[in-house]
């Protein structure tokens, strides 16, 4: 009885404890929010640089609702989903086949460690030059800066799978195709979601760089445009959208994870 | 139990390369095992055991001498391997890590499900069947890897300190389970152990391995009649005398691997 009642004393003293986390964690930013706003209002920050909350907000308002703010969140997203697709895809299937067949890794790894240190953002220019000012040539460069972190931790993937269960499935005389997807795909399967999260910061970052050069639309032209015309609530409205792009996409993955590998003890 | 030869192991040797230095784990070592025998390997740390057991597995190449496997039946795999240590999928459910012998040789899923339930009930989890691996206990886990030997029905079973990890008491009911299935079918076991005890308890024969470079130093015979109670063999005269034969054949070869190092 007593050790019941302790018990559930205690559970009571980690939920309190939980809830006060939980509150310091929301708060957190409240504060800064207010205390930001405070700054200017007392004129320690400079509006015209640093602007301040209520006159971000003031602009938010009629962006959204004009629907000027969706449209260029739609154009950049859509951008985002191409270029993380068409980076991924290539990148997981060519991960996978360098991890398995050495011949393949002997044929494509000098390519690969040669190509993959230069600055995506170096080769913007020549992207532009052969894919032109359209929209392949933004959904391209988000590809390439996808594709190579993609690739890179597929491969580690498979190469870094226990030897172990490599033995396990020889025993039991796997052929290839069943070693492949019964021990080498599942088994590279966190690593090529941790590739898939760094490429989605990856894109999130080249998107702004793409849409600087030669697009009329998107959250990145906004930003460009709003530096232009010295409008910083604008440019801070771009930059929420992007954080919210940001914890969209990685709230996304997050939950595909868990589906995709529901025996990752988490 | 018929005489005929199962497992066959002629002048094998095997060495590793470690850099520029080779590591002989075995030294010409001459084995028979007979169709329907249990095997009983014991030796100390590193004397080449698994070595010799991945060897007749297949897992590994012998550097020079032969082992020969007389497999009859086609369609059911000559060897299955429980390995040292942690070696269930992680990312199988427990009843598919079970069943994964029948999955490979196309057995339907209704089947194997059977024949997988019906071992892991065998090894009271039957009410885990469906985690993952990352919910059970390392003890349990290490159950499943027997359950999944077992459930492929193989003409040879390659068994690893399967018991190593357990804990006392779960180590006591899978000896004794292991017992009442094995004396079932007399299936051709090779069972490497640090356990005497446990040697005794389930081998025909019992092999005694030298320090590495691990060579045979005796083959015993274990005559105590089958079927055997767990507690009860424990006190007879036989048991008694022949761990004490096998203790001081093992001091001498411990010692000597101490002293190596
Ligand atoms: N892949 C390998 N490469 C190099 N050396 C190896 C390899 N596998 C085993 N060895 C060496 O071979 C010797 C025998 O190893 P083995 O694993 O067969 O010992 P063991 O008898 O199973 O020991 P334990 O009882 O501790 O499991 C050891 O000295 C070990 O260092
Ligand atoms: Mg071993």
């Amino acid at each position: 009885m007593n050790t019941t009642e302790e018990r559930l004393s205690q559970n009571r003293a980690s939920l309190g404890k939980e809830f006060w986390l939980k509150t310091f964690s929301f708060l957190s930013p409240l504060f800064l929010l207010f205390l930001w706003e405070a700054l200017a209002a007392l004129k320690l920050v400079d509006v015209r640089l640093f602007s301040s909350p209520s006159r971000i907000f003031k602009t938010l308002i009629p962006l959204v609702l004009s629907g000027e703010l969706i449209y260029h969140t739609l154009i950049s997203t859509m951008r985002i989903a191409l270029g993380f697709l068409a980076g991924a895809i290539p990148g997981v299937a060519l991960g996978l086949s360098m991890g398995l067949f050495p011949s393949v890794r002997a044929l494509l790894m000098p390519l690969v460690a040669v190509t993959f240190p230069i600055p995506k953002l170096a080769i913007m220019p020549l992207i532009l030059i052969v894919f032109g000012l359209g929209e392949s040539s933004k959904i391209f460069t988000i590809a390439i800066g996808v594709f190579y972190l993609v690739l890179i931790n597929t491969m580690a993937g498979v190469l870094n799978i226990d030897p172990i269960y490599i033995d396990v499935a020889k025993s039991f005389k796997a052929s290839r195709i069943q070693f492949y997807t019964t021990v080498a795909f599942p088994g590279a399967l966190p690593m090529i979601f941790a590739g898939l999260k760094l490429g989605m910061g990856t894109a999130l970052l080249l998107i702004v760089a793409a849409e600087l050069s030669a697009a009329k639309a998107g959250v990145g032209w906004m930003i460009w445009r709003a530096y232009d015309m010295f409008d910083i609530e604008r440019m801070f409205c771009s930059l929420i959208v992007l954080a919210f792009l940001g914890f969209v996409f990685s709230y996304l993955l997050d939950f595909l994870e868990k589906i995709v590998i529901p025996w990752k003890k988490r | 139990m018929n005489g005929a030869e199962k497992i066959r192991v002629e002048n094998l040797t095997k060495f590793f390369i470690n850099g520029k230095t080779a590591v002989s784990a075995l030294e010409n070592v001459n084995l028979t095992v007979n169709d329907g025998e249990f095997l009983c390997v014991v030796g100390p740390s590193g004397c080449g055991k698994t070595t010799m057991l991945r060897i007749l597995a297949g897992l590994e190449k012998p550097t020079s001498g032969r082992v020969h496997i007389n497999a009859k039946a086609a369609g059911v795999p000559s060897t299955a391997v429980v390995f040292q240590g942690d070696s269930i999928f992680p990312w199988m459910r427990v009843v598919e890590n079970v069943e994964y012998g029948l999955k490979l040789r196309g057995v339907p899923l209704k089947e194997r499900r059977a024949v997988a339930m019906e071992h892991l009930k065998k090894m009271g989890l039957e009410r885990f069947a469906y985690l993952y691996p990352y919910q059970l206990s390392g003890g349990m886990k290490q159950r499943v890897n027997v359950a999944r030997a077992f459930a492929c029905d193989p003409e040879i079973l390659l068994m690893d300190e399967p018991f190593g990890a357990l804990d006392e008491q779960n180590r006591l009911l899978l000896q004794q389970e292991l017992l009442r299935i094995w004396e079932e079918n007399c299936k051709t076991t090779v069972f490497i152990t640090h356990s005497i005890d446990e040697a005794l308890l389930l081998g025909d024969k019992i092999l005694v391995m030298t320090a590495q470079p691990g060579k045979v130093k005796a083959l015993l015979d274990v005559k105590i009649p089958r079927p055997r109670d767990i507690i009860l063999i424990k006190s007879s005269p036989v048991f008694i005398e022949l761990y004490k034969e096998i203790w001081d054949l093992l001091k001498e070869e411990v010692l000597k691997a101490r002293n190596i190092k």
